[in-house]
């Protein structure tokens, strides 16, 4: 086991983080403004990566798929907010489960008759082919622009957050939603932006994973379980939050993977050792998830302190 | 009529539909649709365990298919072992039902025990989220543990015996899920009509409250989420019997969506609503699934519907609204 491969292993974590945190940035917003628990968050990214695959596979210009991409599920999630989530915003979160599990399973099922069963396939734009050499280390040059296009968008949105008029309105939202409509801000629209923002967000996540990945019916769920294990440790709400949980979620995901039946091999026979260190490495993040939540159980930077 | 007689008449056409029309396919020599009835009776059972949980306790468990899982494996292990003969843990393994049932559930409620412990110690969305966190991890568990078949799940080469029955005739398998599926009933209605359901109501409905006139929401709330566990690890037991197949599938978090699916499409905290709901969703798996492949989307349109505007499902919609919330 060489530095170099530690140290692949630890940016491949960091850029598996800030793609979670693309993903999770939407959920908690919605969560943490709305009050609602959006299942179909996954969805908004499957989407987000068979517009994109399908309109570079067309057009043979991935840049223009991202767009496609990142427009098709922005307009899929203001449609689905105005037609369906509304309803929900006033209910238990029962409902919102239920109602949004039936969203995923309309969403699915109308991807899947849209562009049928068979995977698509994404390359990696020519700009970001190969590799690049990081010190000790050949890194893949897309990942390392998806590290880049990750923290460009963090700032974006911190700046979106922090410095405009629109996110002012949001973290008003948040505190207190029944004051800012007194207050004359238009709050169902304001909903609507929110929710279309959150789901452009995973689009764009699900759009850039595509070229690393084959894109398929069912690739948003995983990352839809883990984008909540993610605001449930960095504390649902917060967007700074849901940066640290999703790095911690990535880089510990990553490294349990590589480390672990590595660490094994010291005492266990090779064979054995794999097959403990995998399972243990992959129950890792939902064992800190269960420890976060039963020692902090608002996480760790709860949004409504 | 009154509601509540409409609802009694309804679970008596329940009952008696769930066991005439298996009843005329034995006759008819269908044992296709036996077994669609049998599925339908051993999701009904998972679901009323559930049901202890979700609709009497108000604790929306998201990692329920865990204690499926672990009834499947358990029966999954026990038969694996009978078969080659080698022992576990020191004891033989079991290719009869009646052992196999005792450990699911003794090993699905200590599972819950302390998944509940520590869940119970949140509530609202974060409850969800650490419940299905804790079914996540049995998932990876079983997915990447090599020993019982890992990814590629474990198969069952001889059903389990129950004494008296031979478990590979289809009627017979029915007859003995149709038997534990009134038995949870039973379960279910004697702890609702006892001084611990009328707790735990209380509970679900002001914790406050419930506290302040010495109801210790957490032991109640906890011996509830046990008894759930256990309900539905003896499920997942006969379901692994009944598909002669234990997969990391049966763990899913999608599994746990389908199990609350089912108590809403028959309607929560209905002593019947599993069994309607367990009926819908094969019904429409089966009727839809021969006519479009996209079946799923019209599940998924009907769960919307009922969520958004037929809060009580199919039982609350015939025989009116629960008396109390």
């Amino acid at each position: 086991m060489t530095l170099a491969l530690v140290l692949e292993q630890l940016l491949n974590g960091v850029q598996f983080g800030l793609m979670l945190f693309l993903m999770s940035a939407g959920l908690t917003l919605v969560f943490g403004v709305m009050g609602l628990i959006n299942l179909a968050h996954g969805s908004l990214y499957m989407i987000g990566a068979f517009l994109c695959a399908a309109v570079a596979g067309a057009t043979g210009n991935f840049w223009l798929g991202l767009l496609a991409g990142i427009a098709a599920a922005a307009a899929a999630g203001a449609l689905i907010e105005v037609v369906v989530i509304r309803r929900l915003y006033d209910r238990d979160h029962l409902d919102q489960v239920l109602a949004t599990f039936a969203l995923i399973l309309i969403l699915s099922e109308g991807v899947r008759m849209i562009f049928g069963p068979f995977p698509l396939y994404l390359n990696v734009p020519d700009l970001f082919r190969g590799t690049v050499r990081l010190g000790i280390v050949d890194y893949s040059l897309y990942r390392l622009a998806l590290i880049g296009f990750g923290l460009a968008v963090a700032l974006g949105l911190w700046l979106l957050i922090a410095k405009t008029r629109l996110g002012i309105r949001i973290r008003a939202g948040e505190s207190d939603r029944e004051m800012i409509a007194a207050l004359g801000v238009n709050i169902r629209a304001l909903y609507t932006v929110v929710f279309a923002l959150g789901a452009a967000l995973a689009g764009l996540a699900g759009a850039l994973v595509g070229a690393i990945q084959s894109v398929q019916v069912g690739m948003g769920e995983p990352v839809l379980i883990l984008a909540f294990v993610v605001i449930v440790i960095g504390g649902i709400g917060s967007i700074k939050g849901a940066m640290v949980g999703a790095l911690l979620v990535g880089v510990i995901d990553t490294m349990g993977r590589f480390l672990l039946p590595r660490a094994f091999a010291l005492f266990l026979d090779t064979s054995q050792a794999m097959g403990v260190g995998a399972a243990l490495a992959s129950m890792l993040i939902y064992l800190l998830m269960a420890l976060i939540l039963i020692f902090r159980p608002k996480g760790l930077f709860p949004a409504h302190g | 009529m009154d509601s509540a007689r409409r609802e009694w008449l309804l679970n008596s056409a329940l009952a008696l539909a769930l066991f005439v029309v298996p009843l005329w396919a034995w006759i008819a020599g269908e044992p296709f649709i036996i077994t669609l009835a049998t599925r339908v009776a051993i999701l009904a059972i998972a679901a009323v365990g559930l049901n202890i949980a979700l609709g009497l306790g108000g604790m929306v468990s998201f990692g329920h298919a865990l204690y499926l899982g672990i009834g499947g494996y358990v029966a999954g292990i026990a038969a694996h072992h009978a078969f080659n003969g080698t022992p576990v843990l020191g004891l033989p393994g079991t290719n009869q039902m009646l052992p196999v049932w005792a450990i699911a559930m003794l090993v699905s409620g200590g599972v819950a025990a302390v998944v509940g412990a520590l869940s119970l110690r949140t509530s609202g969305i974060f409850f969800i989220m650490i419940t299905l966190a804790f079914a996540q991890m049995g998932f990876f568990f079983a997915l990447s543990w090599p020993a019982y078949g890992g990814e590629d799940g474990l198969p069952i080469f001889m059903r389990n015996q129950f004494p008296g029955m031979n478990t590979n005739r289809p009627w017979d398998l029915f007859l003995i899920a149709y038997a534990v599926l009134m038995a949870a009933l039973l379960v279910f209605a004697l702890l609702r009509a006892a001084r611990f359901g009328a707790a735990l109501m209380a509970i679900r409905q002001n914790p406050d409250r419930a506290a302040a006139v010495g109801i210790s929401p957490f032991g109640i709330r906890l011996t509830a989420f046990i008894l759930s566990g256990m309900i539905t690890g003896l499920a997942g037991a006969m379901m692994a019997d009944l598909t002669r197949f234990v997969s990391p599938a049966m763990m899913a978090w999608t599994m746990s969506g389908e199990l609350i699916v089912i108590i809403i499409l028959g309607g929560v905290g209905r002593l019947f609503g599993p069994v309607a709901g367990a009926a819908i969703l094969v019904g429409f798996e089966v009727f839809f699934g021969g006519v479009t492949e996209h079946w799923k989307l019209w599940l998924g349109l009907v769960l919307l519907a009922v969520v958004l505007f037929a809060r009580g499902g199919l039982i609350g919609l015939i025989a009116g609204r629960a008396r109390h919330g």
